[in-house]
């Protein structure tokens, strides 16, 4: 029975292989998105590997916590002292010590940042002596040497015209400088290191422009021979500061590793994959039930000649079986183009990942082919079932009919019922006040997958009427052509119901996507009008990586600027969890309008070293009110209690705050290296009357006395429109990839 | 070849009928009120073992619907049908089907071959269905019988109507069914080919002892069989046996005019 399953099959390669491709789309989605994953990991982790190569024991600067999903964290230093006294270990054959930062922005030779495409800036001490543990190799020059020498990144080098012996100007804490070109220089073992851009500085360079004094980031240690690492590991591990922590290499590779997390990537990936498969799940199922429509015939005659309802069921369960595998295989390599594809798509998002050889794991292999063939098989068992009921008289009299199979009766009733669920589940999700948001997410979830099934269940009782209505144009223009074509429709209504169902979802999706994107572009265009009041804002070239507060210093007094107000971006762990923390001045309101809840517009007056605000949604769900004290934590394990001042509405278009604000005085206190994440101006020209363009030539003006190193490495965005541009790229970029 | 005498007993009790295919007192109704078409108004009939029994009649007298109640395709209104001593309307769904494997062969008018298996993989389809391994000889000796041996590997669209006919005749003998259903076999094949078709079935009575019920019209078809039972508007109207087809087509004349 298989053999003739099979057969069949054969017979059928061209339709086969159509049906096949429903399933080919979907499968291809989650291979290329495992692919690409993958690969990208793959750079990630030989560039983490790279970086402690031939260290046994690795120390390294340990934040209390971690910010993963908001502001994140700069990893604490600690004392360079730990250097000696680690180098003093009879069991230590060799130590250096480095510094690092992902904030050395290259000034390319134009006078605009280097884009990275939000991959990082980054920047660490060489030590030449030590060549054992340094990550880079040189292709051109020397090492630098000396507080003027620089070596930089051999991609950046060729992209920007940069050789041996030219001047470039870097941009790190504090003001833009002057370096020499001493070497050009490439990561030994990477292909492409993605958007990101790196500088290399001997270590008192390195730790002058990173503002990191008489510390260090990182000590890279080699053991004697004979010695274990863990023994090694216990001997250090008494000689730390509570911001230092000691593990062996292949732990930190691991620690590590943890900071390029593309998971999030990868699920919105799989979500598309998912919807694809469901599609196709959907049309599959319409043509098998099509295809055995069509082969009552011989489903008869197989059971004239004594096969069981079980084989023809196991016949068409095998022909699904074998479209599913044969879909899957070709999806699966067809999502090794699609990989490529994707990567192409994020790059001209400006989104440049790093990309080393293409990973095509075994987890790819098995997924793909399982969820490819096991959807196809789900998707048969309806018109298997149908098949079953195929009575042997059909094989012997034309035009039988299946017989309604015992639950039939039950199918107006379910599928009204699944309909009634489904919206009762959405208008829950949408309406409802007081839930969470996941099990509102999950509502929704479950609720709009039942309304396409509830909808396309009860489409076929629609078909009637609407063919009725619609038809009617058909009959009076297409004459006996149209009134046929009206009479197709109403023929089957379960067929065209289920065919218009497969339509349905892609509508459903496009519509969603767009939608949505222009809802988000909508409420935060609105939104942000509301909040942002000042004039300029400046932020990083790319929107969202924090400043350094240099910038927003240096401008304050500036002829033509009257308000200067920043926002700090930062991270704390509070109330048991971590947190976005911000801070502000005194003068916030020229910039940010704000709601008050609770206090007044001078409550970011009346902060100072012990208080903070928050919003509604963050005093509600943890209990605040006025007066509440809270105890923050800063990365470095220090702490600070501080009482609640205020409380303002959260705006619409999302909050430029993070869940608790402080004042700048405080912050700066606790964070060594304060960034803005952007910071507001108001001028006093342009209410006389001056238009945009002559403020802002101004402000690049003041930018090009050189007092003002930040604004060659910021952007400055549109009268009246702060802000706006950083927030309506990303549902572009969804619309985009929809 | 002698004449059947068998004349319809009418015994009507519940023990089971000695004959290998037996109906009582069959009906079957199409349709309901007004519109309700009675196909078969109360047929009783015995199969004799070994015999090429030959059904006759005009189109409308009930004769395919007799045949479809009688290979169990299709149920009876009321009454009942014996193959082998089962009562069809005692089996569920799963003993139907052994039924139709052990003591079941069909020949259909429109051969009903499947077109992507080969002419052999088609001669042995019920006993690749029951999953029985098809005994080598007994192959060749039915390849051999319908005169196959060298098409043996063609698939059907590259036979002609007549070869199809035979591909579908070894695949009716070749689970050695109690008994072969033939629906109007000849009934798409012209005249040349039809006679090589019957005397291929004559040929599987007489040499293999095959039972055989074969529904026709065609008097020439019917004129091979041992038996002829001739329907007329749902009921069994005459029982001739062996007749030339000059015969038969006098008492189908008859009936039509009667």
């Amino acid at each position: 029975m298989v053999t003739v399953a099979l057969k069949g099959l054969a017979g059928r390669k061209v339709r086969a292989l159509l049906t096949a491709i429903a399933i080919v789309l979907g499968v291809a989605m989650i291979s290329g998105t495992y692919i690409l994953t993958d690969t990208i990991n793959n750079g990630f982790n030989t560039i983490v590997v790279n970086s402690y190569k031939n260290a046994d024991v690795v120390i390294s600067g340990e934040a209390a916590f971690k910010n993963t999903n908001g502001n994140g964290v700069e990893t604490p230093t600690f004392p360079q002292d730990v250097l000696s006294e680690v180098k003093a270990l009879p069991d230590v054959a060799a130590a250096a010590g480095s510094v690092t930062s992902d904030n050395v922005k290259l000034i390319g030779k134009d006078g605009k940042v280097v884009d990275t495409g939000g991959a990082p800036s980054l920047g660490f001490s060489v030590d030449p002596r030590e060549q054992q543990f340094n990550p880079t190799k040189l292709t051109a020059g020397s090492w630098p040497s000396g507080g003027d020498q620089v070596a930089i990144d051999k991609a950046t080098a060729s992209r920007e015209g940069f050789a041996v012996g030219d001047t470039i100007e870097l941009q790190t804490v504090g003001p833009q400088r002057s370096f020499h070109i001493s070497g050009i220089a490439e990561l030994t073992g990477v292909g492409s290191i993605g958007g990101a851009t790196f500088a290399l500085f001997d270590l008192p360079t390195a730790q002058r422009v990173f503002a990191k004094p008489g510390q260090l980031d990182v000590i890279r240690i080699q053991s004697k021979t004979g010695v274990s690492t863990a023994k090694l590991v216990s001997e250090i591990k008494p000689l730390l500061p509570p911001t230092a922590a000691v593990r062996d290499a292949n732990a930190q590779v691991k620690e590590d590793k943890k900071e390029f997390d593309i998971a999030f990537l990868q699920y919105i990936l799989l979500a598309f994959a998912g919807i694809s498969l469901f599609v196709g799940a959907f049309v599959i199922a319409n043509t098998l039930a099509i295809t055995i429509a069509q082969r009552m015939r011989e489903f008869a005659t197989l059971r004239t000649l004594g096969a069981s309802r079980r084989q023809v069921l196991w016949s068409v369960v095998i022909e699904a079986f074998v479209i599913g595998l044969l879909g899957s295989v070709i999806g699966l390599f067809l999502g090794l183009g699609l990989a490529k594809l994707l990567n192409k798509l994020f790059v001209t998002f400006g989104i440049d990942l790093p990309q080393g050889q293409t990973v095509f794991a075994t987890r790819t292999v098995i997924v793909s082919l399982v969820v490819g063939t096991v959807v196809t098989l789900v998707a048969s068992i309806r018109p298997a079932r149908r098949a079953t009921r195929v009575p042997p008289i059909a094989a012997v009299r034309e035009g039988s009919v299946l017989p309604v199979s015992r639950f039939a009766r039950y199918g107006p009733v379910t599928a009204l019922g699944i309909l009634a669920a489904a919206i009762v589940l959405v208008a829950l999700g949408t309406l409802a006040s007081g839930i969470a948001t996941g099990p509102r997410l999950l509502l929704l979830g479950v609720g709009v997958l039942l309304l396409f099934f509830g909808v396309s269940m009860n489409a076929a009782r629609v078909v009637r009427p609407l063919a009725a209505v619609l038809g009617a144009p058909a009959r009076s223009i297409g004459g006996a052509p149209g009134i046929l074509a009206r009479d197709n429709a109403t023929r089957n209504p379960a067929r065209t119901a289920s065919t218009a169902s497969a339509l349905m979802i892609g509508l459903a999706l496009v519509t969603f996507v767009a939608i949505f994107s222009a809802g988000t572009f909508k409420s935060f265009e609105g939104a942000v009008d509301q909040l942002f009041i000042a004039d300029y804002a400046i932020t990083a070239t790319n929107t969202f990586t924090p400043i350094d507060a240099a910038a927003g210093k240096a401008l304050v007094g500036k002829p033509g600027v009257s308000d200067v107000t920043p926002i700090r971006a930062g991270s704390s762990r509070f109330l048991g969890s971590d947190h976005n923390l911000t801070a502000v001045e005194p003068n916030i309101a020229t910039g940010v309008r704000l709601d008050w809840k609770a206090g007044n517009t001078s409550v970011p007056r009346r902060l100072g070293n012990n208080s903070f605000f928050t919003d509604n949604d963050f005093a509600k769900s943890h209990h605040l009110h006025v007066g509440s004290v809270v105890n923050l934590e800063f990365p470095s394990g220090k702490h600070a209690d501080v009482r609640l001042l205020g409380i303002y509405e959260k705006p619409n278009g999302g909050s430029p705050f993070g869940e608790a604000t402080i004042s700048t005085a405080l912050f700066d206190k606790y964070i060594p290296r304060p960034r803005d994440e952007m910071v507001l101006i108001n001028t006093l020209r342009r209410r006389e009357g001056a238009d945009a363009r002559r403020v802002q030539s101004e402000l690049h003006q003041a930018d090009q006395e050189g007092h003002q190193p930040a604004l060659r490495a910021a952007c400055v965005v549109g009268d009246r429109q702060p802000g706006r541009d950083h927030q309506h790229a990303r549902p572009d970029d969804l619309r985009a990839y929809a | 070849m002698e004449a059947a005498t068998a004349v319809p007993a009418v015994d009507v009790v519940a023990r089971a009928p000695a004959a290998v295919v037996a109906a009582r007192e069959v009906t079957r109704r199409y349709g309901e009120g007004d519109t309700a078409v009675d196909a078969l108004r109360g047929v009783t009939l015995d199969i004799e073992q070994g015999k090429l029994t030959a059904v006759m009649g005009p189109s409308g007298s009930g004769k395919s619907t007799l045949m479809h109640i009688l290979a169990a395709l299709d149920k009876p209104t009321s009454g009942s049908v014996w193959i082998a001593g089962n009562d069809l309307g005692k089996l569920n769904d799963t003993e139907t089907t052994k039924l139709r494997r052990e003591h079941i062969g069909f020949v259909f008018q429109f051969f009903n071959l499947l077109p992507m298996l080969t002419a052999e993989e088609n001669v042995v389809l019920p006993l690749t269905i029951a999953g029985e391994k098809p005994e080598r000889e007994w192959r060749e000796e039915l390849l051999k019988k319908v005169g196959l041996q060298d098409r043996r590997s063609h698939r059907p669209a590259e036979l002609s109507g007549g070869q199809q006919q035979r591909v579908a005749i070894a695949r009716a003998l070749v689970s050695k069914p109690t008994v072969v259903f033939a629906d109007e076999p000849t009934g798409n094949l012209d005249s040349k080919t039809s006679g090589e078709i019957l005397d291929l079935m004559r040929d599987s009575v007489d040499s293999l002892g095959q039972t055989t019920v074969m529904v026709t019209h065609d008097a020439r078809a019917a004129a091979i069989a041992d038996r002829i039972l001739f329907l007329a508007d749902g009921l069994i109207v005459r029982d001739m046996p062996r007749s030339d087809p000059g015969a038969v087509i006098a008492a189908m004349e008859e009936l039509t005019q009667g």
